[in-house]
């Protein structure tokens, strides 16, 4: 169980919360051009790192909005939220 | 180091044992309609699995509204248990296929074979598929039980959707 500060409403317990995966996946911009293995990169392929992770949250219970946060996947803490559309904190 | 990409994510499952009572189930019982999922040890204890957290973490602990969740649905097949106390609880890390099914498979490098990805699932599992591990290594070809869980599918599209399958939360 963490603490997980919303970037529009503060801190709040993470059961407010809903994972969204890995953050930073842009849709492919010509789908129709994708080969097989393309497809399956953007889909499934994921890095599941042991280490910072770039995820997206949603705020579901709460203001219902989209953010992006950096995680320590090894002992969950929170390193840095911020939001979409921002570069990700080194 | 080998190069090949697997889609697997890491994440917290739980499971309580209770403290022991007197015999009260001889089987596993399994409910896919509120996901309960408890038996009883020789000792007495029950043993509750839980289910997994949404995001990826190797922490080995998961949170307590998983508990809280399975406790509930447990409760709403057996009721008698509500004032039971519980020993102990623990996490440990899965790993999960986007279509929450195995993979057991040949690879495209000579030589390499994976049987993972089991998720929630497996232990009951375990003896069938080494069985299917062994032929497909032997032969370097899968036996038709295994033949669906190759790590192509994944590129192929053809999924073995065990979440829609099990209609649980994997």
């Amino acid at each position: 169980m963490f603490i997980i500060k919303c970037p529009y409403c503060g801190e709040r317990d993470h059961s407010e919360f809903s994972y969204g995966g890995e953050a930073h996946i842009n849709r492919p911009k010509k789908p129709t051009e994708l080969t097989d293995d393309q497809w399956a990169e953007y889909l499934f392929m994921r890095k599941n790192i042991k280490g910072i992770h770039y995820e997206r949250w949603n705020h579901s219970h709460g203001c219902r909005r989209w953010f992006n946060m950096a995680r320590d996947t090894s002992n969950d803490k929170i390193h840095s939220v911020y939001k979409i559309g921002e570069k990700p904190p080194v | 180091m080998a190069g090949l990409k697997l889609p697997l994510e890491s994440k917290p499952l739980q499971a309580l044992v209770s403290e022991p009572i007197k015999p009260i189930i001889d089987t596993v019982v399994m409910s896919n309609a509120v996901h309960a999922y408890v038996s009883q040890s020789d000792k007495g204890e029950l043993v509750i699995g839980a289910g997994t957290d949404s995001y990826v973490s190797y922490t080995q602990k998961g949170t307590h509204e998983i508990i809280e969740g399975t406790i509930k649905a447990v409760l709403e097949l057996y009721p008698i248990f509500s004032r039971l106390k519980m020993l102990r609880q623990w996490g440990g890390i899965v790993d999960i296929c986007p279509d929450a099914s195995p993979i057991i498979s040949k690879t495209s490098i000579k030589g390499l074979y994976f049987n993972c990805g089991w998720g929630t699932g497996g232990f009951k599992a375990t003896p069938g598929s080494g069985h299917l591990f062994a032929y497909t290594i032997a032969k370097d070809e899968p036996h038709a039980l295994n033949a669906p869980f190759n790590i192509n599918r994944f590129v192929s599209g053809d999924l073995v959707d065990e979440h829609g399958a099990a209609a649980v939360a994997h």
